[in-house]
C-alpha cells in the first residue's frame, strides 16, 4: 500500500494523455453536426476517463474519489490477487462440494444457474486498506482504495450445501480457488448457512475475470480475501485448516503480545472523497462527500469536523442505506479562506464508532499488520484552497 | 363424457397440485453430479494441522537446500532471510512475540507461522511462483525440511512425512489467539 512519488507522476501524465485525446474529438457547436450512431457496446465519455490505481502486480485500487453514489462500476472494482488473474473457460467450470457432505458433488457453471438466484448489494475490503506511509499528494483512491461496492448475483451457498446434505459435526469449510497461487480460506460453517453467496454475477452482468470469473464465493462484510474467487471447491471440515492465509497472513499483531486469528469482520468506517487531494477549493459553499461503511450492518451517523475533530456535525445519509454497503454521506460546508481540517467518523447500528489512529495504536502497536485498520482520516485545506492528505505517523 | 369430464378434473386438480409444488422450494432441486473419488483427489491437496491431507513421500533437509538454492534463493535470498521477498528465515531471542512493538521485525516460518503443516500445503499449492504446483510430493517434503531446519526448530537429519510433520511444534503457535468480536452482522429489525 506505499504511495510513492512514482505512482502520483505515472497517473498525472495519464491524465493529461486523456485531455488531449479529449479535445480532438469535440466539436465547437454539438448542434451543428450530427452525432455517432448507436454502438453495440458503450464506452465513457472521452473527457470522462477514470482508471483504477494499480501498483505492483498484485493491487489496483478503486479511485474513489472519481466515483458517485454507492455503486462501483465493475471495471473500477479494485484487485487483489495472488497468483494473477486465471483465465477459466465457462463451459470447462465447476465447483467440487465434498468432505462432511452426504453426498459429494460436481455442479456446473449451468447447475449453479439453475437455483435460485439471489442479487445483494454489497461492499468488498481488502482487510488491508491502509497507505500508512502515505503523503501529503495522496487522493483518496491511493489512501483507501480497495474496497467497492457491487450488486452481486449468486446462489446462496446454504442452498448449496442443503443440495449436498451436510453431516453433523461439520464446522468449517475450506474454500479453494482455481488461480496459480490455489488460494484457500476456511470458513465457518455459521457464515456459510447464513448469507454467503456463491456469486456469478456483478452489477448486472456477468462477473469480471478480476472479480472470479466464473464463479467466486461471496462473504458479505468479512475481509475480502476470505471471499475467495475462481471458486474450484469447497470442503466441509469439522476444523479450520489454518492456510498460510490465514496463519502467516491476515493476522494482527496485538500490543498484548498476541496475534487475532479469524478476524473476518470488517469494522465500520469512513472516508471523505471530496474535496481531498488534488481539489482546489474556491471560496462560498463546499458539499463534504464520502463513503461509509460496516461489516456490522447499517450505518447509522457519520460525523464531520472541518476543525481537526474539535467539533463535530452529524452528515446527511443519502438513501439507500443498506446493510453491509457503502453509504453515501453529504455534508454541505461555508469555507470563507484559512486553514481548515476535514474529518469524518462512521458509527454503525451497534454502536461502534470509527476510531482514532491513537485509539489503533495503543490496541494494536506500531508494529502491526496493516490488516484491520480502519482509523478517522483528515483532508487539510490549505488557506490557497489546496487540500491535501494529512499525512500520519504510525512507527 | 362423464368419464371424460371426471378425466380432465383429475388433470385440473394434478396440475394444481403440480403448480403448488412449483411453486414452494424443495429440500433438493436434483441439480449437479456424484463426484467420483477420483474426481475428488484430484483436487483435494489440502492439508491440516493433524496431518490430514499429508501424502506418501518424504525429505530431508539436505535435498531441500538443494531444490531451495536452485528454486526458491531468487527470491527468498540464499539462507531464507536476505528477500527480496518475503523473509523465511529467523527467531525471535526467547520465542517472544515482538511483533506489535516492532515493525522491523520480520514475520517468519520460525518466529511466526503457527503450524508446520501449513508450510508443506503452501509449498505445495503455490510455489515457486514461476511454476505453481510443479513440485513433486518427495521435492515439497525436503523444502519443508530444509526451512524447518534453516529456523532451528528440527534436527539437521530429521525426515519430514506424513506421520512426523504433524507432530513439529512451532515457536509462536500459543500466540495465536481467535478473534473475539462478533463475527454476524446485526439482524435488520422486524
Amino acid at each position: 500500500m506505499k504511495v510513492t512519488r512514482r505512482d502520483l507522476i505515472a497517473g498525472a501524465a495519464g491524465a493529461v494523455a486523456l485531455a488531449r485525446t479529449a479535445g480532438a474529438q469535440t466539436p465547437a457547436d454539438p448542434t451543428k453536426v450530427r452525432g455517432t450512431p448507436p454502438r453495440a457496446l458503450g464506452d465513457r465519455a472521452s473527457t470522462a476517463r477514470v482508471q483504477r490505481i494499480v501498483r505492483g502486480q498484485v493491487v489496483s485500487s478503486t479511485p474513489l474519489h472519481d466515483l458517485m453514489g454507492i455503486i462501483t462500476p465493475s471495471d473500477l472494482h479494485f484487485e487483489r490477487h495472488h497468483g494473477g488473474v486465471p483465465a477459466i473457460a465457462p463451459e470447462t467450470y465447476s465447483l467440487l462440494i465434498h468432505g462432511m457432505v452426504e453426498r459429494p458433488t460436481i455442479f456446473t457453471l449451468a447447475d449453479l444457474k439453475r437455483f435460485p438466484s439471489h442479487s445483494q448489494i454489497h461492499f468488498l475490503e481488502c482487510s488491508g486498506n491502509l497507505g500508512r506511509t502515505a503523503g501529503p499528494e495522496t487522493t483518496p483512491g491511493m489512501l483507501a482504495g480497495l474496497t467497492s461496492t457491487s450488486e452481486w448475483t449468486g446462489v446462496r451457498l446454504s442452498t448449496l450445501l442443503g443440495e449436498v446434505g451436510v453431516r453433523s459435526g461439520a464446522r468449517w469449510l475450506l474454500a479453494e480457488g482455481a488461480d496459480a497461487a490455489v488460494l484457500t480460506r476456511s470458513v465457518p460453517i455459521e457464515k456459510a448457512l447464513d448469507d454467503a453467496l456463491v456469486a456469478y454475477g456483478q452489477n448486472g452482468e456477468a462477473l469480471r475475470p478480476e472479480q472470479g470469473y466464473p464463479a467466486r464465493l461471496f462473504l458479505p462484510g468479512w475481509e475480502g480475501n476470505a471471499s475467495v474467487k475462481w471458486l474450484r471447491r469447497l470442503e466441509v471440515s469439522d476444523q479450520p485448516f489454518m492456510t498460510r492465509e490465514e496463519t502467516s497472513k491476515y493476522t494482527e499483531p496485538f500490543a498484548n503480545g498476541t496475534s487475532r486469528q479469524f478476524s473476518f469482520r470488517m469494522d465500520a468506517r469512513s472516508l471523505i472523497t471530496a474535496p481531498a487531494f488534488p481539489n482546489r477549493l474556491e471560496r462560498g459553499w463546499v458539499e463534504i462527500t464520502g463513503i461509509a461503511w460496516t461489516g456490522a450492518g447499517r450505518i447509522t451517523r457519520v460525523d464531520i469536523s472541518t476543525d481537526g475533530g474539535a467539533t463535530w456535525a452529524a452528515a446527511r445519509l443519502q438513501e439507500p442505506v443498506l446493510p453491509l454497503a457503502h453509504t453515501r454521506f453529504r455534508h454541505m460546508w461555508q469555507w470563507n479562506g484559512g486553514e481548515a481540517v476535514l474529518m469524518s467518523r462512521a458509527v454503525d447500528e451497534t454502536g461502534y464508532m470509527q476510531p482514532t489512529k491513537a485509539e489503533l495504536l495503543a490496541q494494536r502497536g506500531p508494529g502491526t499488520a496493516t490488516y484491520h485498520l480502519n482509523p478517522i482520516t483528515g483532508w487539510v485545506v490549505q488557506p490557497d484552497g489546496r487540500v491535501v492528505y494529512k499525512e500520519e505517523s504510525w512507527a | 363424457m362423464t368419464r371424460g369430464i371426471r378425466q380432465g378434473v383429475f388433470a385440473a386438480l394434478l396440475l394444481a397440485a403440480a403448480g403448488a409444488a412449483f411453486a414452494q422450494s424443495p429440500a433438493r432441486y436434483g441439480l449437479g453430479r456424484a463426484a467420483t473419488p477420483a474426481e475428488i483427489s484430484a483436487l483435494d491437496i489440502d492439508v491440516r494441522p493433524d496431518g490430514a491431507g499429508l501424502p506418501d513421500g518424504s525429505g530431508v533437509s539436505s535435498a531441500g537446500a538443494t531444490i531451495y538454492a536452485s528454486k526458491c534463493a531468487r527470491c527468498h535470498g540464499a539462507t531464507g532471510k536476505e528477500g527480496p521477498n518475503d523473509v523465511l528465515v529467523g527467531r525471535v531471542p526467547g520465542d517472544g512475540f515482538p511483533f506489535a512493538a516492532d515493525p522491523k521485525v520480520p514475520h517468519t516460518i520460525g518466529n511466526y507461522w503457527p503450524y508446520a503443516t501449513t508450510v508443506f500445503d503452501y509449498v505445495r499449492r503455490a510455489m515457486p511462483t514461476t511454476a505453481p504446483g510443479s513440485l513433486t510430493n518427495d521435492e515439497v517434503y525436503a523444502l519443508t525440511a530444509f526451512l524447518l531446519h534453516a529456523n532451528g526448530i528440527i534436527e539437521a537429519g530429521a525426515v519430514m512425512d506424513k506421520a512426523s510433520l504433524p507432530k513439529v511444534a512451532m515457536p509462536a503457535r500459543k500466540y495465536f489467539v481467535p478473534d473475539t468480536r462478533t463475527q454476524t452482522a446485526a439482524k435488520p429489525k422486524p
